[in-house]
């Protein structure tokens, strides 16, 4: 234990605040401090690529004969569908940490801060569409070396990858929303799997609904999540129409336009 | 020093006369339970004002509203001569908060969670990083800065909690039981901190559960009892509030502390406390007179006494007096004062 008994407290106190920062490089600072959690807790980037990298090898090669006649067919129908799941998925994790974050006393701190109020929750997104285009390249190169092609070519991917973006960030609100709500981190993830199984495993990710009992088929034709896969699959394959990819941002937009508000009341409110 | 009044002016015209923190009839409720129930308070600038209580007396909570953390249910305040309620960002611009629990980013190091809130205060660049710099030098925390805060000691994560308090200097600093849980070096370290900030013009409202912490520190205390202000006053008025005239007791026969108190108490009238390990017994006693009669009767009565004095009262016998010994305040472990 060192001895600080000596130590004056020797701080320039005179400083006046410097300039109010803008909203957007408050955010900017939040997103910083995201990209830094990558550097020091490099464990989460495991979970992150794990779930999906099995998923895509067990599906392909497991089921992929059953389901599609052979294992390079049904990859070329799996692949843009695991990539909408993996981010879906992902999206849980800024819920998680900001549940994290709440426990710890720390967005305490932010929240005495003079700073724009839905900045942390910028710098969440910002390490969310880090992780979205970090597991989505990973998979998209584990398909092609598996023999996945997309023929919309770069510009089809690139597409597909912006439309990806979109549906975490608005799908993110959910679990950020979650997250503000329950305090342990482990309840969240439970509670975003519980919500999140049956809308990925009830569409089109994995399987044509053609086979599925009719009401089951009505749901999975309606459910966003299939209608993101849709989206995908026509923008990898270049054959997308502006229709399919509206709706699959609709439920985005609409998550959005809804739960940022829900978000900042429920931060600014939070007396816990 | 003058900059840091300077800033609190430039901030606002209206706040130049205004007491850095002013309180009147807040209440706030959880549930059925009023955790703060109708407080008033005045601080005036530069003071070091300390708010004692019991666990789960509404300290934290009215530290909470004060620094916008919590939205009160009734009544209003001002810090810096800003309202609380119309005007909470420049309440935020005016103070800092260093919490119960260290608000902290443990997986970050000290100079990133400096840099971090420097950035977030708007300083850029070089600017932040001579900033971090400067805080970590000052809090003796250079040699760890490159360490992740998850790897501190508890008076080191402290230490760096107030650091990043004092980014800005802030016109009020709230601290929330700032040496719980701290060995009592580091506690001496940070209590040495809070003056040298005082002393620089700094008003620090902090909570407490410790007597000694109180009494050492603030000009002022304002004892609060579940959710209500009991007494306020300097320490010596509060002691002198309940009595001089204390008769403290050791007894070096603990098998007899019933007995003691017995006759204590047929002798003098007035409640005796004692402590923990029962072998200190405390009574109000008027005059030294029938303190010796008291004493006369115990030795009579062959208890043997190891020791006993007439004194003041502790803070702690102030505030079982003032409570009706409803609370009971936390002694700090390794107490050396």
């Amino acid at each position: 234990m060192t001895d600080v008994s000596s130590t004056p407290l020797e701080l320039r106190l005179d400083r006046a605040p410097p300039r109010p920062p803008s909203a957007f490089s408050n955010a900017l600072v939040f997103g910083w401090r995201a990209i830094l959690k990558f550097k020091h807790v490099p464990e989460q980037l495991f979970d992150l690529v794990m779930t999906p990298i099995m998923f895509t090898l067990l599906f392909t090669f497991v089921f992929g004969g059953a389901l599609a006649g052979s294992t390079g067919a049904y990859l070329q129908f799996f692949l843009p569908g695991i990539l909408v799941q993996t981010i879906v998925f992902n999206a849980v994790y800024s819920g998680m940490g900001l549940s994290t974050d709440l426990s710890k006393g720390l967005f305490d701190r932010f929240r005495s801060l003079p700073i724009w109020s839905l900045a942390p929750f910028a710098g969440l997104m910002v390490g969310d569409i880090l992780r979205h285009l970090i597991a989505g390249g990973l998979i998209l190169i584990i398909g092609l070396i598996l023999g996945y092609r997309a023929e919309g070519g770069i510009p089809g991917v690139i597409a597909a990858f912006a439309l990806l973006v979109a549906i975490g960030f608005g799908m993110g609100w959910i679990f950020i929303v979650l997250g503000l709500l329950v305090r342990t981190p482990t309840t969240v993830m439970t509670a975003g799997f519980t919500f999140l199984f049956p809308l990925v495993f009830a569409s089109n990710i994995m399987v044509q609904p053609a086979t599925m009992p009719g009401w089951l088929r009505a749901f999975v034709e309606v459910n966003p999540v299939s209608l993101m896969t849709s989206a995908i699959r026509g923008l990898m394959a270049g054959n997308a129409s502006l229709t399919e990819v509206l709706l699959a941002l609709a439920a985005p937009a609409a998550l959005t336009v809804l739960l940022a508000p829900v978000t900042l009341w429920l931060y600014r409110r939070s007396d816990r | 020093m003058n900059d840091a009044m300077r800033m609190n002016n430039s901030s606002s015209v209206a706040g130049q006369a205004a007491p850095a923190i002013s309180v009147r009839g807040i209440v706030k409720h959880f549930g059925a339970v009023r955790a703060v129930d109708g407080i008033d308070l005045d601080v005036p600038r530069g003071m070091i004002f300390a708010i004692l209580g019991p666990n789960g007396a509404g300290k934290t909570t009215l530290m909470r509203m004060l620094a916008t953390l919590a939205a009160p249910d009734a009544g209003s305040a001002s810090i810096m001569g800003h309202d609380l309620a119309s005007a909470p960002q420049k309440v935020r611009a005016s103070i800092a908060m260093t919490g119960q629990f260290a608000s902290l980013d443990e997986d970050l190091t000290g100079r990133e969670n400096l840099l971090m809130l420097a950035r977030l205060w708007g300083y850029r660049g070089r600017g932040a990083k001579e900033r971090a710099d400067e805080l970590l030098a000052a809090f003796d925390l250079a040699d760890a800065a490159s360490k992740q805060v998850k790897a501190y000691s508890g008076g080191m994560r402290r230490r760096l909690d107030i650091a990043a308090s004092l980014i800005v200097t802030p016109g009020v600093l709230f601290l929330d039981e700032p040496t719980t849980g701290l060995d009592p070096n580091a506690r001496q370290s940070v209590w040495r901190m809070i003056r040298a900030l005082a002393g620089s013009g700094v008003t620090i409202l902090l909570t407490t559960q410790y007597l000694d912490e109180a009494d050492q520190l603030a000009a002022r205390i304002a004892v609060i009892d579940k959710g209500k202000k009991i007494a306020e006053g300097t320490s010596r008025e509060l002691k002198a509030a309940t009595g001089s005239g204390f008769l403290h007791v050791a007894l070096a026969d603990p098998p007899r502390v019933d007995d003691a108190r017995r006759l204590l108490e047929a002798h003098l009238g007035g409640k005796v406390q004692h402590s923990a390990e029962g072998v200190q017994l405390s009574v109000m006693a008027g005059t030294p007179e029938a303190a010796s009669q008291a004493i006369a009767a115990l030795i009579a009565d062959k208890i043997e006494l190891a020791d006993f004095s007439m004194g003041s009262p502790s803070l702690e016998e102030v505030f079982f007096a003032l409570t009706g010994g409803g609370g009971r305040l936390a002694k700090p472990e390794g107490d050396d004062r």
